[in-house]
């Protein structure tokens, strides 16, 4: 018997002709992410004037710039936290419920509909002679229409709405796939629902929660019609995404643009490195034992 | 409200449980007396983890009550009975050590962590656990898994310790251990235990008394001897391992009642009143290969079993017989079977 083919040695690897299903996707990944995300790299250390660090220095000293960080983190991590947090326990109250696939269907609607839509119905909805202020109005429960539109609050709404469902359906299938046996042993040894949820649920539940943060903080973060459409773009919204755009569409100065294009990109992986390494600390295999 | 630990007797009365048209329990009554092993045997489906899970209090009843004394628990939440519980696929908390999930109930109770580690460590011995006690669940084999799950429910000392068909998900060989585990910890504890199994050899070598319960009802409670030998029904036969159920036309005579086995005339005891057809149950160890039995067979299977052979024979009627034979048969073989009167059971078809 000789030595195997080299055909017969790669399929021994795992390597044969299906295997090359993978290189359109590759070709896609390389020629629509990876080359256009290093030529921005590039771009942003050739600034227009000044030496290779000016774009990354100018945005540093111009106030108007560097507080975006700010302001765009003043909205994205509170949003962020709202919409893990209150996807926990909506999902375990619907993964109870019988008719748990119409309800998911409803809460899933606003994903559906984009993010300008629903920023125009808020408009509506919320503006000064908007449904609710009339509302508030005529109960006598506000003296003079309550401003939730063009600031900050307008553009926080806005991020919940179309956030939330996103949370909730990873939370749902985070909670689902947790052994409801578990909950039983833990009533059987005397935890009432709330011992349960902070000593079985809620350690089972950190892993994925710690991705659904991650995944939740880059929507947030990157927040672009939403700050335009419903918030102050001028002032106390003005969020990274906007000043990236102007530099880019009003200034047309590319270098500055994919600049702050890093920047944006750099703080999402510093914070979503900090969540995932805080994953680590926590218990990470699979929420259910035996051979349930 | 505290469960008393040193209850007399835990009752069922009359226990119904629907779920929506389907009845899944129908008026099972049962007395379990204090340090009482008893087993719950059926086929899958028919109740029996649904009446151990209304025991725990994990389902409700929707009609009949459960008793401890004087003291109605159908009320009570299952955190509040303090009843021990081995679940099926174990359910040990994956993100806590052996150590952990064992003391889980004494941590929910607030002892004191001297006690704690005490009664932990206690338990962890009798269940000879002590080198996996900082393992998580992961990292154990399924025997181990099982030990931890038995060592949590009863380290909290329960009054009642349930547990539902925990060694089912074992092989054979880890079966027969554990089972002699269940035994050794039983006869050390003295724990009432409530025990859920569709295994009849599990239950008649564990189980003081046995509930046989076959479509949600109670068929037959009794002592192993009992239901080996005197099922009182044909279904508890047929599942007690009566192999040989044949329906034939039945008539009373001197000692007993004649029916038609494999075209023989035999005779067996009535267990019921019977009717003109009669069903006659004999267990394959009571239908005996002899020189002149009135009882004619072709073998068409044979099994070889290491000490015995077990074999599937037609008879001149047609129908298929299971028997025994300490001797080597074979297909094609021509045999003669006879079966002691007192050891076919005849019930009403």
């Amino acid at each position: 018997m000789g030595t195997l083919s080299l055909r017969r040695r790669l399929r021994e690897r795992g390597i044969d002709a299906v295997t090359l299903l993978v290189l359109p996707g590759v070709v896609f990944v390389l020629a629509l992410f990876v080359y256009p995300f290093l030529y921005g790299l590039v771009l942003s250390f050739t600034p227009r004037e000044g030496g290779w660090l000016a774009n990354y220095q100018k945005f540093f000293s111009d106030p108007f710039l560097y507080d975006t960080i700010w302001l765009t983190l003043q909205i994205a991590v509170p949003v962020t936290l709202l919409n893990t947090v209150l996807s926990v326990p909506v999902a375990l109250r619907v993964r109870l419920m019988k008719r748990q696939r119409l309800l998911t269907a409803i809460l899933v609607i606003p994903i559906t509909l984009g993010t300008v839509m629903v920023a125009e119905g808020l408009l509506t909805y919320l503006g000064p002679r908007g449904w609710l202020n009339r509302f508030l109005l005529e109960l006598g429960v506000a003296n003079s229409p309550v401003r939730l539109v063009h600031n900050y609050w307008g553009v926080m709404l806005s991020l919940v709405i179309n956030g939330f469902p996103f949370t909730f359906l990873l939370t749902l299938s985070y909670v689902t796939g947790i052994d409801p046996a578990l909950e039983q042993a833990g009533a059987m040894l005397g935890a009432r629902a709330r011992a349960r949820f902070f000593r079985i649920l809620l350690p089972l539940l950190a892993p994925g929660l710690a991705i659904t943060l991650a995944l939740a903080f880059v929507q947030a973060f990157t927040v672009f019609p939403s700050a335009v459409l419903l918030g102050a773009p001028a002032g106390p919204t003005r969020v990274i995404s906007i000043v990236a755009y102007q530099a880019a569409f009003e200034q047309y100065d590319y270098p500055l643009a994919s600049a702050i294009a890093m920047l944006m990109a750099l703080v999402q992986v510093i914070i979503i490195v900090a969540l995932l390494g805080a994953r680590t600390l926590v218990f990470r295999g699979p929420a259910s034992t035996g051979k349930g | 409200m505290p469960i008393a630990s040193d209850f007399r007797e835990l009752r069922l009365d009359r226990i119904s449980r629907d779920f929506g048209q389907l009845r899944a329990l129908r008026d099972v009554s049962l007395t379990v007396r204090r340090g009482e092993f008893v087993a719950l045997l059926g086929p899958s489906g028919c109740g029996k983890s649904t009446a151990l899970n209304c025991i725990a209090g994990l389902l409700q009843v929707t009609d009949g009550a459960l008793w401890l004394d004087e003291q109605r628990l159908d009320a009570m939440g299952p955190e509040d009975r303090g009843f021990g519980m081995v679940f099926q696929n174990y359910a040990l908390f994956p993100h806590m050590s052996v150590r952990r999930n064992i003391g889980f109930g004494l941590v929910t109770q607030r002892r004191p962590r001297a006690e704690i580690e005490r009664r932990v460590d206690r338990v962890l011995a009798l269940v000879r656990l002590e080198a996996q006690a900082d393992k998580l669940p992961g990292q154990l084999s399924g025997g181990q898994q099982q030990r931890v799950a038995i060592a949590r429910a009863i380290v909290v000392e329960p009054p009642l310790l349930l547990m539902d068909e925990p060694l089912s998900n074992l092989d054979a060989k880890l079966r027969l251990e554990m089972r002699a585990e269940v035994r050794r910890i039983h006869t050390m504890l003295g724990c009432s235990t409530i025990y859920v199994t569709h295994d009849q050899e599990e239950a008649l070598s564990l189980a003081d008394r046995i509930l046989v319960m076959i479509d949600g009802q109670t068929r037959q409670i009794g002592t192993p001897e009992e239901l080996y030998a005197r099922p009182a029904h044909s279904d508890v036969a047929e599942f007690m391992g009566y192999r040989n159920l044949i329906t034939s036309a039945a008539e009373t005579v001197e000692g007993g009642v004649a029916v038609t086995v494999g075209g023989a005339r035999v005779t067996g005891i009535a267990m019921e009143p019977i009717g003109a057809r009669a069903v006659a149950a004999i267990r394959p160890d009571d239908l005996r290969p002899t020189a002149d039995g009135p009882i004619a067979v072709t073998v068409e299977i044979a099994e070889y079993h290491g000490r015995d052979f077990y074999a599937v024979a037609r008879g001149s009627d047609g129908t298929d017989l299971y028997f025994r034979s300490d001797h080597r048969v074979s297909a094609g073989d021509t045999v003669r079977l006879a079966a002691a009167p007192s050891r076919v059971l005849v019930y009403a078809a």
